[in-house]
């Protein structure tokens, strides 16, 4: 049965455009989904388990997003809840679902799906050999395993179909593909499952399928043979070159995309346009797996870190920036070891320049005198004390630090007092791993939760 | 010489996942993808990032006037000394490269 799937755009949180959601409503869509989450802005939020977005922008295209529901009364998925899709923020998705159900009045059941992985079960898979690595991978074993903050399994359409088939109006899923949720209804309608997840991949990031990237609302018609694509806002085009290039788009193979399950294969797909905005795509191919795997994403501290920034201005600091940096620092390994009786091995100190190198570090190529040097300095340690403690102790030596001996002290511009900064803990991602699964739903749990407002 | 820029239209990176960056070099042309798939030789990109030629996976996309170089992350994205979160800026190393 042809399925039509409504993506407000790539990720709540980042705002869509009202009239082309007005419009994709208008079109009767099957379903809206979109995706809240991804591991693009860092190891913190998995860590924590946080959002990176606000809760107030959250809230307000979440509200949109429930009204159009409500006039619709068909399904609304997100996946991958508050960033990092941890128990945490699907409770807090939940938390502001709930607002908006008494604000708007609404009387609704929600599935809330979790794709937490406790240490335990993690250690079982493990001693199962259950768990494989990826290329590459970080070493893994039970012990680390104990230090991971929050890991995470990525939902497939299984997951999401299995809450569908809940009757709930609205699914809060922990983390997820980022296709998963457009794909699950097709693949359940007996659409053809290749175009199912590649209108799904195309689709994901809303609109960047387009020739306007950050116009949001992207409609996909699937069906037994393929998937039709179109941008719904004002101006907005999907061309056979924009929809075919989405392929390379955060993926390492342009071809090929894995999924929970199986893998989906592009290679001999077409791409048709049907008039100057939308277009039709036919021939992907989806090879299902066995046995069923779902990757595996962690977050462990690693340690506590304090910054500094000073600003060299004076022309000769500027010309002589490394050097300084260099001369600094091995100044500043000796105190540390002298005063705090701290080796170099118990922390880091890095200094970064920035307007020399501090994007691409030994990678960078071009010679430049920049009217000012930003010097950031990183320390990491194994607790925050420490770390700023360390801070506080080259505070002065970052601020004074002379090229030569017979020279008068300088003193460098600081931006803030304090002139370092406690940055809290530093999360490293620790896995990058998949795990085999018997059964899809065996390592996550779907709780269902009705309110009533009406 | 020119750059790379100055030939194609477009140089692009982003990370794939923490542990990988990939690279898409949109040529734009046919002349620019000839040019590009001739004389850029995986080689050349993986010195420019300091990686062993064996680590990149290379697509050459005609259809798309593409090239794509695919890497693990030196340095795993946002690990200690990771300096670019989003991996976007490893684009501009290429995109400066004189052909």
């Amino acid at each position: 049965m042809p399925t039509r799937v409504l993506i407000p755009s790539g990720v709540l949180g980042l705002g869509f455009d009202s009239a082309a959601l007005a419009k994709g409503v208008a079109m009767k869509p099957d379903i809206i989904c979109i995706d809240g989450g991804s591991t693009d802005s860092g190891p913190f939020y998995l860590g924590t388990g946080t959002s990176k977005y606000s809760r107030a922008a959250t809230k307000t295209e979440w509200r949109e997003l429930m009204a159009a529901r409500a006039h619709l009364n068909v399904p609304l998925v997100i996946g991958s809840c508050g960033t990092c899709g941890t128990k945490q923020t699907v409770d807090w998705m939940f938390e502001i679902t709930k607002e908006i159900a008494e604000e708007l009045g609404q009387t609704l059941k929600i599935a809330k799906l979790y794709s937490d992985q406790s240490a335990t079960s993690l250690k079982t898979a493990l001693n199962n050999d259950t768990i494989k690595a990826l290329e590459p991978a970080p070493e893994i074993s039970c012990e680390l395993i104990d230090t991971f903050e929050n890991t995470v399994a990525l939902a497939g359409a299984e997951h999401i179909a299995a809450a569908l088939n809940s009757g709930a109006d609205i699914i809060l899923a922990g983390r997820t593909t980022d296709t998963a949720t457009i794909s699950a209804l097709p693949i359940m309608r007996g659409d053809h499952a290749g175009a199912a997840w590649h209108g799904a991949k195309v689709g994901e990031c809303g609109a960047l399928c387009s020739t306007n990237p950050t116009s949001g609302v992207i409609l996909v018609d699937f069906d037994d043979k393929g998937f039709t694509i179109e941008p719904l806002a004002e101006g907005a085009m999907c061309t056979p070159h924009s929809v075919s290039a989405h392929m390379l788009y955060e993926n390492s193979d342009p071809f090929i995309l894995y999924e929970p399950g199986g893998h989906l294969d592009v290679t001999e797909a077409t791409y048709t346009a049907l008039d100057d905005r939308r277009v039709r795509v036919e021939g992907s191919v989806w090879n299902a797996q066995k046995p069923y795997t779902v990757k595996l994403e962690a977050s462990k501290i690693v340690g506590y870190q304090t910054t500094i920034i000073a600003i060299l201005r004076d022309a000769h600091y500027v010309a002589n920036a490394q050097k300084w940096t260099n001369q600094l620092q091995e100044f500043l390994v000796k105190e540390i070891s002298r005063r705090m009786d701290l080796a170099p091995e118990d922390y880091t100190l890095e200094f970064r320049l920035i307007g020399v190198d501090a994007t691409l570090g030994k990678l960078e190529s071009k010679a430049s005198l920049p009217s000012e040097v930003g010097v950031l300095g990183i320390i990491t340690a194994t607790d925050q004390e420490t770390a700023g403690e360390i801070g506080r102790l080259i505070n002065p030596f970052v601020l004074h630090y002379p090229l030569t001996e017979n020279e008068e002290l300088p003193t460098f511009a600081f931006p803030f007092s304090p002139a370092q900064t406690d940055r809290g803990a530093l999360y490293e991602f620790a896995l990058n791993h998949i795990m085999e699964l018997d059964e899809p739903m065996s390592a996550f749990k779907l709780e269902l939760e009705e309110v009533s407002y009406a | 010489m020119p750059k790379l820029n100055d030939v194609v239209l477009k140089v692009r990176s982003k990370n794939a996942g923490p542990f990988w960056v990939t690279i898409d070099v949109f040529c734009g042309s046919d002349e620019a993808y000839e040019k590009v798939t001739k004389e850029v030789s995986t080689e050349q990109v993986a010195t420019l990032f300091q990686q062993p030629t064996s680590a990149l996976k290379r697509f050459d996309i005609p259809y798309l006037k593409v090239v794509k170089f695919s890497l693990p992350r030196p340095i795993v994205q946002g690990s200690r000394f990771d300096r670019d979160m989003h991996g976007a800026q490893w684009a501009v190393l290429l995109a400066e490269y004189e052909l």
